[in-house]
Parts: structure tokens; C-alpha cells; sequence
């Protein structure tokens, strides 16, 4: 073996990828060539210091969950919650096929009274099914750690983060001296499409902005409650816009007026 | 139940590889948050192609979606690249061979030297960085690198020995103090 082959394969003898005879040869070249053998010797430190020096980084703990409740057909997700709300709905409403008894019709009209202030009985089921995507991603989004993709309380940063991620242009909108400061953006997947999502805070409570283009809802804001969660629903200016926060129904009144003010100017 | 599901056979096979998904992807991105998205995308890929994965080796297999998963990723955010830097931000190692170290000096000095080959790898570039930390930190064979990166066992090895003569070259000025 030669100097340069010498030289080609030390790699594979450091890493002992050489075969016996390869390794035979190496060895005797390495003897008598004190070039090589200083190579040798750095290659050798530098494996070492890589391996001691502990570069390997673990996943973070709340990784594996975040995975495991992205990955289709997990439950404890919407799938599971969804079926536990048929399943419910379905022992207070009774079955078709057991008649008109004036007993069930009772039972009726006391779970459409109690349901109709839920969200549930009100919307159409295309809207029912977003806002469930809604309260579920707003969840997620805590849940995760994912409230952002890019951080930042200036709107100059925020907005064109968005270029080249979205085919349309979402109004970023400053909130601060209202007490409703813009802290970041994310880019989410609702609906069927790609949406923006501005994240705000009122004092403690985080509140997500989701806006795509549309005009699906009036110009003034629908206010109402879900699994413990507050939403908010307009359009305006060819935008669709939900709010969807845990804080109070007052606070939530409070921002979609402050920011319907200045969307509408 | 004899036959478990492709959901079990998932969990059983490539969940468990998350530390060297998360490892490859940490290096690769050099920086937390994008190494978590590129680690859940690889996942959630991973998870669509596992009906066709008929192999043994699930790591080297989830190890090579890692990697195409970043380089989509990073030729899609190559133009923002420059705003994206993140500052040289320094993980943290603790390694549970650093606290039987009482002595503060030594513990000082073992942390430094890690922080400089910490760096010095970090800054190495993506087609010597990525094989180092294959080989180095995954202890994969040139065969397994070389199908994880798409390139011939020979050039793995040349990689390996150009990438290794680089880190000696920053590692060497301070290292006769050690």
C-alpha cells in the first residue's frame, strides 16, 4: 500500500471498516511513514474528543406527545373527543326508532333547550365542524409549545413572514395600546387550506387570530362559547376572521372591537 | 390481536427512535424549534411510508426521511436563511459524568473543551457535518451512512476523513494547553 492509498483509507481503518488484510496493510505503511501516522494520530483525537464530549442532544420531553397526538388515527384527539360528544348526544337524544312518545318528546325539548345555547344546534354542521377544527387547534397550539412560528411584537415583522407562505396578504395589526399586544404569528392548516394566525395576549391569556380570505359571516362579531372557550366569527374586507381565546367573553368583545376598528378604516 | 396494527408496529419500531431523529435534526438545523418541526414532518412521513417499509433496520430508515425532510425544508427557507441565524446559541450539555466531577477546575475545563468541539462541529459544513454526527454521535457503519446520505461508501470515507481534518485544524492551536 502506498502513501496515497495510505492516506484514502484512513478514515476506514480509523472507523474499522477495513477488511483484515486492509487493515494488515495499513498498518505496515503506518510503521515506517511518520506522515501518516501524524494524520493518523489528529484523526484519532478528533473521533475521541467527538465521542467524549457528550454532542448528542436528546429529544426535548414534549416532543414524543406532540408527535403521537399529530400522527392520524391517535386518539385523544378530535377523532376520540368527537366520538365521546355522539356518544353523549346520543344517550339525550333518543334513538328514532323508539316513536313520539310524549315521554321522549319531553326529553326532546329539554335537550334542545339545554343544547341551544351550545354551538352544536345553532350552526350549520360545515361551521360546527370548523369551529370544533378551531377550539382544537387553538388547544394544540398551547398544548404543543407551537404557539408561534416567528415571535415577534412588531408588526413589521410579522407580516412579512407570511410572504411566499400564503397566497394572500393577512392584516397584522398592532393591539398594544388597546392592552392586546401582538406577539407572533403562525401559519396553521384549518379548513382545508392555509391560514395565518396572529397571536395576541390579553394580560395572561394568549388569543389566536385566524384569518383567510372569505367573506362567510357578517361584519359584526358573533360571540360565543365553547368547551370552555370563547370564539369569535366575522368578516370583513374579503378576510374571514375567528378569535378564539380563554379569556372572558367581555375581553374577546373587547378585541374584535378594537381591532374591527382599525380593519374597517 | 395476534397480528398487532400498523399503528403498534410503528410504535414499536420507529417511535423509539426519536432521540436519534431529534439528534440528526438538532444538528442539522443547529437550533431547537426548527429541529422539533423537522422531527414531526419526518414523523408524520415516516408514518405514510411505513406500509412500504419492509426492512430491519427502522433508524437508518427513519434516519434517511429525517434527513430528506431537512433538505426540503432548507432549500425552502434558504432565501430567509440569512434572517433566520440564529445566534451561536450553545445547548447546554449535562452529562452525568460532569457532576462526579468535584473538582471545579477540571469540570471548568472538560466544559469548555465540549463547548469548543461543540462549536467546531457546528460550524463544519452540512456534507461533513452530517456524516460526522452519523458516524461519530449515531455510530452508524459507511453502509448505512452512505444509504441514509445517497452517496457511495467511498465518498462517505473521504468525507469522514476531510470533515475529521478540518475539526483538527480549528481543534489543534488550543489543544496543547489541554
Amino acid at each position: 500500500m502506498d502513501h496515497e492509498q495510505t492516506l484514502d483509507l484512513l478514515p476506514a481503518y480509523l472507523d474499522q471498516e477495513l477488511s483484515l488484510s486492509e487493515a494488515r496493510d495499513f498498518e505496515r505503511h503506518l510503521e515506517q511513514c511518520a506522515a501518516c501516522r501524524q494524520v493518523y494520530e489528529q484523526h484519532r483525537a478528533v473521533s475521541t474528543q467527538l465521542r467524549q464530549a457528550a454532542l448528542r442532544i436528546d429529544a426535548p420531553p414534549d416532543l414524543l406527545p406532540r408527535i403521537e397526538a399529530a400522527l392520524p388515527g391517535r386518539p385523544a384527539s378530535r377523532e376520540a373527543l368527537n366520538q365521546r360528544l355522539q356518544r353523549w348526544l346520543g344517550s339525550i337524544l333518543p334513538a328514532r326508532s323508539t316513536g313520539w312518545s310524549p315521554l321522549s318528546a319531553v326529553a326532546v325539548s329539554l335537550a334542545v333547550l339545554g343544547l341551544s345555547v351550545n354551538i352544536y344546534l345553532k350552526v350549520p354542521t360545515a361551521e360546527q365542524r370548523l369551529t370544533q377544527e378551531l377550539v382544537d387547534d387553538h388547544v394544540r397550539s398551547l398544548q404543543s409549545n407551537h404557539l408561534f412560528d416567528v415571535i415577534s411584537t412588531d408588526k413589521h415583522t410579522v407580516k412579512p413572514w407570511f410572504n411566499g407562505k400564503i397566497d394572500f396578504a393577512p392584516p397584522v395589526i398592532d393591539l398594544a395600546q388597546q392592552g392586546y399586544p401582538l406577539v407572533g404569528g403562525r401559519l396553521d392548516f384549518l379548513n382545508g387550506r392555509a391560514v395565518a394566525v396572529m397571536v395576541y395576549r390579553y394580560k395572561l391569556h394568549p388569543i389566536n387570530l385566524y384569518v383567510w380570505p372569505g367573506n362567510d359571516a357578517g361584519a359584526s362579531a358573533k360571540i360565543f362559547e365553547q368547551r370552555g372557550y370563547h370564539l369569535a366569527h366575522w368578516s370583513t374586507g374579503g378576510m374571514n376572521y375567528w378569535a378564539i381565546t380563554d379569556a372572558g367573553a367581555q375581553e374577546l368583545g373587547g378585541f374584535t372591537a378594537s381591532l374591527r376598528a382599525q380593519t374597517q378604516s | 390481536m395476534a397480528e398487532p396494527t400498523i399503528e403498534q408496529r410503528f410504535k414499536t419500531q420507529v417511535l423509539p427512535h426519536l432521540n436519534s431523529a431529534f439528534n440528526l435534526a438538532r444538528w442539522l438545523t443547529r437550533n431547537d424549534p426548527d429541529a422539533q418541526d423537522v422531527t414531526q414532518e419526518a414523523y408524520l412521513r415516516a408514518f405514510k411510508f411505513f406500509p412500504g417499509f419492509h426492512g430491519t433496520n427502522a433508524r437508518a430508515w427513519l434516519l434517511t426521511i429525517v434527513r430528506n425532510t431537512f433538505y426540503t425544508w432548507h432549500q425552502q427557507n434558504r432565501d430567509q436563511a440569512s434572517d433566520l441565524e440564529f445566534d451561536e446559541d450553545i445547548h447546554s450539555l449535562e452529562t452525568g459524568e460532569a457532576h462526579q466531577d468535584s473538582n471545579p477546575e477540571a469540570l471548568l475545563a472538560r466544559r469548555e473543551n465540549q463547548q469548543r468541539v461543540q462549536r467546531a462541529l457546528r460550524s463544519l459544513p452540512l456534507e461533513f457535518r452530517e456524516v460526522l454526527v452519523l458516524r461519530e454521535l449515531e455510530e452508524l457503519s459507511y453502509k448505512e451512512i452512505a444509504a441514509i446520505v445517497g452517496i457511495p461508501m467511498g465518498t462517505v470515507m473521504s468525507r469522514l476523513g476531510r470533515g475529521r481534518q478540518q475539526l483538527a485544524a480549528q481543534l489543534a492551536p488550543m489543544k496543547q494547553e489541554a
